[in-house]
């Protein structure tokens, strides 16, 4: 059996019935990576030795996820583990500490650390400072990013489950390309803790897998208020895989027309409707409903981000930890560190961030887009009042050609255009698979995702009907060849 | 439009230094993402509270109890220059 194909649950009744042992699933895992990692390049590092070392404790937690390898975005702080947020500046950086969602893994062996954009800028993983990762399904394109390494390993099977960040879609849009589930949490949710910060106010850890199964149980384990994380949510954490099973008989599901627009990809929104069909077959009662400031969020959210991240990121001054370069004084030492440790996306978001809170343009770009903020918010509160969930593509478009859109960031920023308004808005949803795109000249298939947007800490309710459609449907039991 | 100056200039307040042959690149497309941006104009905001924070909290307080915190061995361990328990930075006072 190839135990590297299954996800968290199965692998665990294997082991509970003892019909595999933990060194049978480490050993199928690692041979996995030995085999396609060359072709997907889905980690910075790959934590092998370490991982049998430290079998025995992991098995002495007697957790859920006991010997189960997983996968972390490598700007997750991993103690004693090389953490580089795919930077030259964090190149060498090392954590004295483990951050909180990881630390909440207990008993699970890490896999590696998996590549994204740097900082997690960017929606391709090219903007990594030391390789692209590249989409399982088809090895020309790009696995979406920013948590496209860890969306990769999971498509290609190179672990059991995953965790990645999401600020603007960065779990969600990728998990779409690469044909995996991938769940934003409601903002507040998951400890930031340890999560190396871009945006404050939109960042979010969540679960990578390749079922919706193991998306709940791992949201399980990673929720919960967290008094390291002051914008940590004291709310009370249900039991997520409670819900799934249940029918969805009289679930009203909210289909804004703002979602699918011209210039879309047909075979996407066509993939979309059909899963809308599905979830109305299902016993689910698709209703129109309208977010009408969704076309103002891409600005929104490119104000509000790169201001944040040039305020975050100015504490990579060569001084506490991190890369130096010498100068002839300390702002020189500054200037050279920073010009050196960061790559251009990253330094055009400090760029574009500095100058939206520099004197004279706060009001008009920094204030005015928290105020569209509110718009955008208020726009899913309205909608919620007779919707339960709101269902629509995950991306415009399936995976694009490596190099397609890098001279052009307002075009790759655009390729986020459905996922963002989620985070502007911190509520939660779930990206799954819903079908495939074919290409012209026998090339591979490519997946297509749809997003399941709940309300405020309602990650049950995506959960409940993401497994609904899941179980009605083959879309996640397809795998890409390598 | 960003001009040249101006990319001096915003890169100046990030601590930046932009090789000369990239100044034309990074007028260009802050310009294009600004551009962009302006759109934001088109919707009348007078009156709309600004949302810095998606979640109502404030004032987040922790009891004023003392825990355990990384030694500075463990701290500094990842300095790019130190000496005994201190960071050492480049001379500032003349």
């Amino acid at each position: 059996m190839e135990l590297f194909r299954l996800g968290i649950h199965e692998i665990r009744e294997l082991l509970d019935k003892k019909e595999v042992s933990p060194k049978d699933v480490l050993d199928s895992v690692f041979s996995r990576i030995a085999s396609v990692e060359e072709k997907v390049k889905a980690f910075v590092t790959v934590t092998k030795d370490r991982a049998y070392d430290m079998l025995d404790d992991a098995l002495a937690e007697n957790t859920i996820l006991s010997g189960i390898p997983l996968a972390i975005k490598d700007n997750m702080c991993t103690k004693g583990i090389r953490t580089t947020c795919s930077s030259r500046m964090l190149e060498n950086f090392i954590p004295p500490y483990e951050g909180t969602a990881t630390s909440r893994l207990r008993g699970y062996v890490l896999a590696g650390k998996t590549n994204l954009d740097e900082f997690a800028m960017g929606s391709s993983t090219e903007n990594s400072a030391f390789h692209t990762t590249k989409n399982p399904w088809d090895l020309s394109r790009i696995p979406g990013g920013s948590s496209g390494g860890s969306a990769a390993a999971v498509a290609a099977d190179e672990c059991i489950a995953a965790l990645g960040s999401d600020t603007g879609g960065s779990i969600r849009q990728p998990a779409a390309l690469c044909g995996v589930v991938g769940l934003k949490p409601t903002y507040g949710r998951v400890s930031r803790y340890g999560l190396i910060a871009f945006a404050s106010s939109l960042d979010q850890i969540g679960p990578i897998t390749k079922n919706v199964r193991d998306s709940a149980l791992l949201m399980n384990i990673i929720s919960g208020h967290d008094p390291l994380d002051s914008t940590s949510a004291p709310v009370t954490v249900p039991d997520f895989t409670a819900s799934l099973g249940r029918h969805i008989k009289g679930l009203k599901i909210g289909v804004p027309k703002e979602y699918f627009i011209e210039g879309m990809d047909r075979k996407v929104e066509n993939a979309v409707r059909d899963a809308v069909g599905k979830l109305e077959s299902l016993g689910a009662i698709p209703i129109e409903v309208s977010l009408p400031h969704t076309e103002y969020a891409v600005a929104t959210y490119y104000v509000l981000a790169a201001s944040e991240a040039s305020s975050n990121l100015a504490r990579y001054d060569g001084v506490k930890y991190g890369l130096r370069v010498e100068g002839k004084d300390l702002i020189d030492m500054y200037m050279n560190t920073r010009a050196a440790g960061f790559g251009p996306e990253v330094k055009r978001r400090i760029m574009l961030g500095t100058y939206a809170l520099s004197s004279g343009y706060y009001e008009a770009y920094y204030r005015k887009a928290q105020q569209v903020r509110t718009l955008i918010k208020r726009d899913f509160e309205e909608a919620f009042k007779t919707v339960d969930v709101i269902a629509t593509p995950t991306a415009p478009e399936v995976a694009f050609q490596a190099g397609e859109k890098t001279e052009d960031p307002l075009k790759m920023y655009l390729s986020d255009i459905f996922t963002i308004s989620v985070n502007l808005a911190g509520v939660p949803a779930i990206s799954v698979p819903c079908g495939f795109a074919s290409q012209e000249g026998g090339a591979a298939s490519l997946p297509i995702g749809l997003q399941l947007i709940g309300k405020h800490f309602h990650e049950q309710t995506i959960l409940q009907a993401a497994y609904a459609y899941e179980q009605a449907t083959d879309w996640h039991k397809r795998r890409p060849e390598l | 439009m960003i001009e040249k100056k101006q990319v001096e200039h915003i890169a100046r307040l990030s601590r930046l230094v932009i090789p000369e042959e990239e100044k034309e690149m990074f007028c260009s497309q802050l310009s294009n993402v600004l551009k962009y941006m302006e759109k934001l104009n088109r919707l009348d905001t007078k009156g709309i509270e600004p949302t810095s924070h998606v979640i109502d909290l404030v004032n987040v307080m922790r009891g004023d109890a003392p825990s355990p915190s990384l030694p500075p061995s463990e701290a500094l361990r990842n300095a790019p220059d130190r000496t005994e328990k201190f960071y050492r930075v480049p001379k500032i006072i003349e």
